[in-house]
């Protein structure tokens, strides 16, 4: 008997389920508008993301690579500047160092300028022996990597101790802004979708009034005249979030080509994370939740003012 | 099967159209409840469908104490009861089986219940031949009949109708209440609101007659 009644509860939610969808397949026009309206909402933070989460990755690449430069005086001989390079190994908080003399640093220039002919007037070399630091700590421990550098600068020798890594700090902080702006943007564009599914889900109580007064006095319970409704919402956030994926789809194989050409202008092995797995599952998912949530809302605002009278 | 005990009602608007009313219905009767407009029949109905709740005394309806039914429990309630109105109520967007099949849809029936029962009923009313019509194809009288197959498809105990022939002709009229006749006779308590004197005369059976809000 309890199988009995499982089978046809089940049997009636997907009659219920598949009944709501075909409603919305008999107003394509204003079933397409809404579903697009909540695709587009969905989208527009689902790119953000997308986008904030390639920059975290191009950044990340780099995190290993805050080094210190120590230009030192120009007189240093290289005996005594490599003799620093070793002693400066021995600190705790260096991992590696890279003595590059004068000489060297003028033939690198050479090769990387083409400026040949402009060097060979040159009286004198103008660069300083330099050594390249890389410390033990992550670009993240701000503090412990000034008092490192502010240690290094001043050593006797050294002319110039640069930490070249503001800018990564910088990029950190704007992406960190980022992120919070699309989470605000993405709350907001939620309540919206929330909003859109909850007013349509209400004109649509509204048509079907007449409807529900004759469920009701027919012996029809509240959650049997809810069950259409929510599924409606659900198929329209399913449907918007199906949408909003296929637009962050084509959106990202639209600006795919360009991207692996700016890449390969700088070199990179950079390639764009679509996250298309994820955004295939959450998405809908997302959409989903909203739409039943919308519906609910809407239902229980409306459903206890229509009864028989 | 029905009982009102001191029933009164007053609506928001101050108007009290039940007064102290006391009265019942024994299981298995046919009665007509007659009265001018405005006399408290479709009140006393309503009271008794639950479409409506008294401000004071209590309503009985099949040993169970309506005054005391959570609301919860109300469209459970409701099943138990056939509700036949003047204009139908029938939903025009679907057909003459879908229209009947709502309250075993409502119930959770199987399939194959579902069609035997509903066309059990419109066969009883005659109306077989036109389940898959639309009700607006129907005329006055096939659609009031459609309205009475949704009432008995579950087959209630109680029939409740509330002039159920308003908007007939005198031939029409007494098809339909004759239909109430037969349903009565296989154990339905049948309560029936009409002002159509007339007819109703002619059938016999009890009349608990209105007049402002008591038994006149």
């Amino acid at each position: 008997m309890l199988k009995l009644n499982l089978h046809s509860y089940f049997t009636r939610h997907i009659q219920v389920m598949l009944y709501s969808l075909g409603q919305l397949w008999r107003t394509p026009a204003a079933t397409a508008m809404t579903v697009l309206v909540i695709g587009i909402a969905l989208a527009l933070p689902a790119g953000l993301y997308v986008l904030l989460k390639n920059v975290e990755q191009v950044s990340s690449q780099w995190d290993d690579a805050s080094q210190i430069s120590l230009f030192l005086q120009h007189k240093t001989p290289d005996v005594r500047g490599k003799q620093l390079a070793e002693q400066l190994l021995t600190w705790p908080d260096i991992n590696a160092v890279y003595y590059q003399s004068a000489k060297d640093s003028l033939a690198e220039f050479r090769q990387l300028s083409g400026l040949d002919a402009l060097l060979d007037t040159l009286p004198s070399n103008p660069l300083p022996p330099v050594i390249v630091i890389q410390p033990k700590l992550a670009p993240s421990e701000n503090e412990a990597l000034q008092s490192l550098v502010e240690r290094l600068q001043n050593m006797q020798e050294v002319e110039l101790a640069k930490l070249d890594m503001e800018w990564l700090q910088r990029l950190r902080t704007i992406n960190e802004t980022g992120e919070r702006g699309i989470s605000i943007l993405a709350i907001l564009l939620s309540l919206s979708v929330l909003l859109v599914i909850g007013n349509t889900i209400r004109l649509a109580i509204l048509n079907r009034q007449t409807e529900i007064r004759v469920i009701k006095l027919v012996g029809g319970t509240n959650a049997f005249v809810r069950r259409p409704f929510l599924y409606t919402g659900f198929w329209y956030g399913l449907l918007g979030g199906a949408i909003a994926w296929l637009t962050l789809l084509l959106t990202l194989l639209f600006i795919n080509g360009p991207v692996n050409r700016l890449a390969a202008l700088y070199d990179s092995h950079f390639t764009l994370n679509w996250l298309s797995g994820q955004m295939f599952i959450a998405l809908p998912l997302f959409g989903l939740l909203l739409g039943v949530l919308g519906a609910w809302l809407a239902v229980g605002r409306h459903l206890n003012d229509i009864e028989p009278t | 099967m029905i009982r009102f005990s001191e029933v009164y009602k007053r609506y928001p608007n101050q108007h009290e159209a039940l007064s102290g009313l006391s009265f019942e219905l024994d299981k298995g009767e046919m009665a007509f409840l007659t009265g001018h407009s405005g006399a408290g029949k479709s009140t006393l109905l309503k009271l008794i469908a639950l479409i409506e709740r008294s401000s004071h005394g209590q309503v009985w309806v099949n040993n169970q104490n309506l005054t005391r039914l959570p609301k919860w429990k109300v469209p459970y309630y409701r099943r138990k009861i056939g509700l036949v109105f003047q204009d139908h109520n029938l939903l025009h967007d679907r057909t003459v089986f879908d229209n009947v099949a709502l309250p075993l849809i409502i119930a959770g029936e199987n399939h194959r219940e579902i069609g035997r029962r509903v066309r059990a009923a419109l066969d009883k009313v005659g109306l077989l031949n036109k389940e898959r019509s639309l009700p607006i194809a129907l005329s006055g009288g096939e659609q009031q009949r459609v309205g009475i197959a949704r009432a008995v498809v579950n087959r209630p105990p109680v029939l409740l109708a509330d002039e159920p022939t308003g908007n007939l002709d005198p031939d029409l009229s007494r098809e339909i209440m004759h239909l109430f006749e037969q349903f009565n006779q296989v154990g339905v308590t049948v309560f029936v609101a009409s002002h159509d004197l007339e007819l109703i005369n002619r059938m016999g059976h009890r009349h608990i007659t209105l007049h402002q809000g008591r038994l006149a």
